[in-house]
């Protein structure tokens, strides 16, 4: 069964979901950051695929995808080291990325190889719903994997229906019409679009991206939604001095805050 | 066979509109509104007056009689140098910035290369007085420094890129991030056919005046609408589409598309995307694309900074599958070579892009009595460090 589904049937709120860019800042850090991601207690996990042109991403995550590419990371390799991930992780394991790459992989190569492995969901913000519906949701759903499409504030309601109908998973909500990490708050008028949403009863459990970096951030946009995606500001954690494994377990308690720690 | 773009924005196979739910409502905003704007009598008339007072329309279709006895041919220039800020980029920002105010945008942002559609974009906002922000990559930005002094004189703020290789791509990826970030007051006069649709149809309908004054042109100095040959160099391949937008369908007009093979096609250092590259997605459309085989974009290189733009716009890429333009290349020396040439024989200096397409008349053997066009699409003035440079081996 699709671990997405395992995680919204048991869990409806403060959902923590976590971004990081495979291959960064060691070729070789995959694995050992999903783990402690997820002995931490980090709900799901989202796996950067990167790519030259990040066309939605701010400096920090642009930064990451180039070291990583630097460092030699790409999908053959990135597959390789997830090849037992499912013995060690049970959370949500979700692949993010650029389309283009995956369409040189080959999509349903690249489908069927993320089923292999235990794979839940993909998200790719640059491949828009009407084509996803045209030419690849047929080998998406064979390969039983979530598409996880984005709404923004600009996005108008009956588009988000149609979104809404389609999708399986979850519903990315971006914060602000903006790239990854350019804001720090959130403000009042966003609180209206996450409100907004909220009273659409959509089917699908929503969690809130971009511009989410700290307890406080995390805190407000799961008032509104099931929970929270965080990319940029992880990135930052992990680009510190000293241990990557005490960095990640450190930035999961920061952003759950002592309350929200899991026993 | 049909080289019109379809109701989803693909041309065959290419095109499409490939980007983030954050750009949708600009983009969508943009197809709803692009037609009917044009079809406007009232655009029309605004457009038309701009490019004939403004720009200096129509651009003369001069008979080159020195290449043509050097050619055995009968060789015609279409002068789209002698526009105002020395290039056929103009055509398109005056057509852009016209839509950007009927659609009530306040704030206008472009990418540039050489700089050359950055002045363009910033002189028609200096017109209109539109704010204007224009990403040029900082590698760029040190290489052609004239322009980007030409652009801050006119008001516009210049923006190094310093992310990627820092150029024309990158430069791309940077205008498209502020278009994310600024949802409603802001406009992107993407400078070339690419992008996600409409804007490849839109670009090459503000471009195609180049080819409607051909027709009248040639008609008035051959007796016939119609020539044998249309020559264009290709980076994005606005000039191009311009040049052969009307001629698309007739079958008896061959056309030449001529791309930068930099130091030559298997030495690393070339642009000849449709001979080195496979499709793929960037920037919004599905084309034909320089990449690695993981699908990572790769950085071109030309001596033309115009050039050396890494994929080419969907219309090309339908048109090169379909063998309707056959696609050629030239390297720096032989543009370098034409360059000369034309200076010494015409008392023309184009452009380093231009002289791509001048390249190819090299390599050609043409009829005696057939008419051949070349797009001259730009001028010189710009390119006067690398010619000066480049001197003493080419004269």
């Amino acid at each position: 069964m699709n671990h997405l589904n395992i995680l919204f049937a048991k869990k409806q709120s403060e959902i923590l979901s976590v971004y990081f860019t495979a291959g960064y800042p060691g070729l070789e850090d995959t694995v050992e950051i999903i783990t402690v991601l997820a002995e931490s207690g980090v709900d799901m996990v989202e796996i950067g695929m990167p790519f030259s042109d990040p066309m939605a991403d701010g400096p920090v995550i642009q930064q990451s995808n180039d070291k990583a590419l630097k460092n030699g990371m790409n999908l053959r390799l990135l597959f390789r080291q997830l090849e037992d991930i499912r013995s060690q992780v049970s959370i949500p394991l979700i692949m993010m990325g650029y389309l283009n790459p995956v369409i040189q992989y080959g999509i349903g190569d690249f489908c069927k190889k993320c089923n292999e492995l235990g794979l839940d969901g993909v998200i790719l913000p640059d491949l828009p719903f009407e084509i996803y519906i045209e030419k690849y949701r047929a080998v998406f759903e064979k390969n039983e994997l979530h598409k996880i499409f984005l709404v923004s504030p600009q996005t108008s309601e009956d588009r988000i229906r149609k979104i809404d109908a389609i999708s399986n998973g979850f519903i990315y909500m971006v914060s602000s019409s903006s790239t990854t990490g350019a804001r720090e708050k959130i403000v009042k008028e966003q609180e209206d679009y996450f409100l907004r949403l909220q009273q659409m009863n959509l089917k699908n459990p929503r969690l809130i991206g971009f511009g989410i970096s700290n307890h406080e951030t995390f805190q407000r946009a799961c008032k509104y939604a099931n929970g929270a995606i965080i990319g940029s500001a992880f990135i930052r954690a992990l680009s510190e001095k000293g241990n990557l494994e005490e960095n990640i377990r450190r930035f999961v308690k920061m952003i759950r805050g002592t309350s929200g720690m899991q026993p | 066979m049909k080289y019109d773009v379809n109701k989803k924005g693909f041309y065959g196979e290419f095109g499409g509109v490939f980007i983030p739910e954050m750009m949708y409502p600009n983009i969508r905003e943009l197809q709803d509104n692009y037609l009917e704007i044009l079809a406007d009598p009232g655009f029309q008339e605004e457009f038309r007056n701009l490019l004939k007072d403004y720009a200096g329309r129509p651009t003369p279709l001069y008979h080159s009689a020195r290449l043509s006895e050097l050619h055995h041919t009968n060789i015609y220039l279409k002068r789209e140098d002698l526009t105002h800020t020395g290039a056929h980029k103009i055509n398109n920002t005056i057509g852009q910035i016209l839509i950007a105010g009927r659609l009530g945008k306040t704030r206008i942002i472009a990418e540039t290369g050489a700089g050359q559609h950055g002045v363009a974009t910033a002189t028609v906002c200096a017109l209109k007085g539109i704010k204007c922000i224009v990403y040029m990559g900082q590698l760029d930005v040190e290489r052609q420094q004239p322009n980007v002094l030409r652009m801050k004189m006119l008001g516009a703020e210049v923006i190094p890129v310093y992310s990627g290789n820092m150029t024309l791509k990158d430069a791309t990826n940077e205008a498209i991030r502020d278009w994310i970030n600024n949802p409603v007051d802001t406009h992107y006069i993407i400078g070339s056919v690419v992008g996600p649709h409409p804007y490849p149809d839109l670009v090459a309908k503000l471009q195609s005046v180049i080819s409607e004054e051909m027709k009248w042109q040639l008609k008035e100095k051959t007796g016939r609408e119609a020539p044998d040959y249309i020559i264009a160099c290709v980076g994005g391949g606005s000039n191009a589409a311009g040049a052969y937008y009307h001629y698309l369908y007739d079958n008896h007009v061959k056309m030449i598309a001529v791309e930068a093979s930099g130091k030559g096609i298997d030495s690393g250092e070339s642009a000849a995307t449709m001979v080195l590259g496979r499709p793929g997605v960037l920037h919004g459309c599905f084309s034909m694309l320089m990449q690695d085989e993981d699908g990572q974009v790769t950085e071109p290189y030309s001596i033309s900074a115009g050039l050396d733009y890494p994929g080419v716009g969907p219309i090309h890429s339908h048109l090169f599958k379909t063998g309707r333009v056959k696609f050629d290349h030239a390297t720096d020396d032989e543009a370098l070579k034409a360059a000369f040439q034309l200076a010494r024989l015409e008392g023309i200096i184009p452009a380093l892009e231009s002289a791509h397409a001048l390249a190819a008349l090299e390599k050609k053997k043409f009829r005696p009595d057939d008419v051949v066009v070349v797009n001259l699409s730009g001028r010189g003035d710009k390119d006067l460090a690398t010619y000066i440079k480049y001197m003493d081996s080419f004269l």
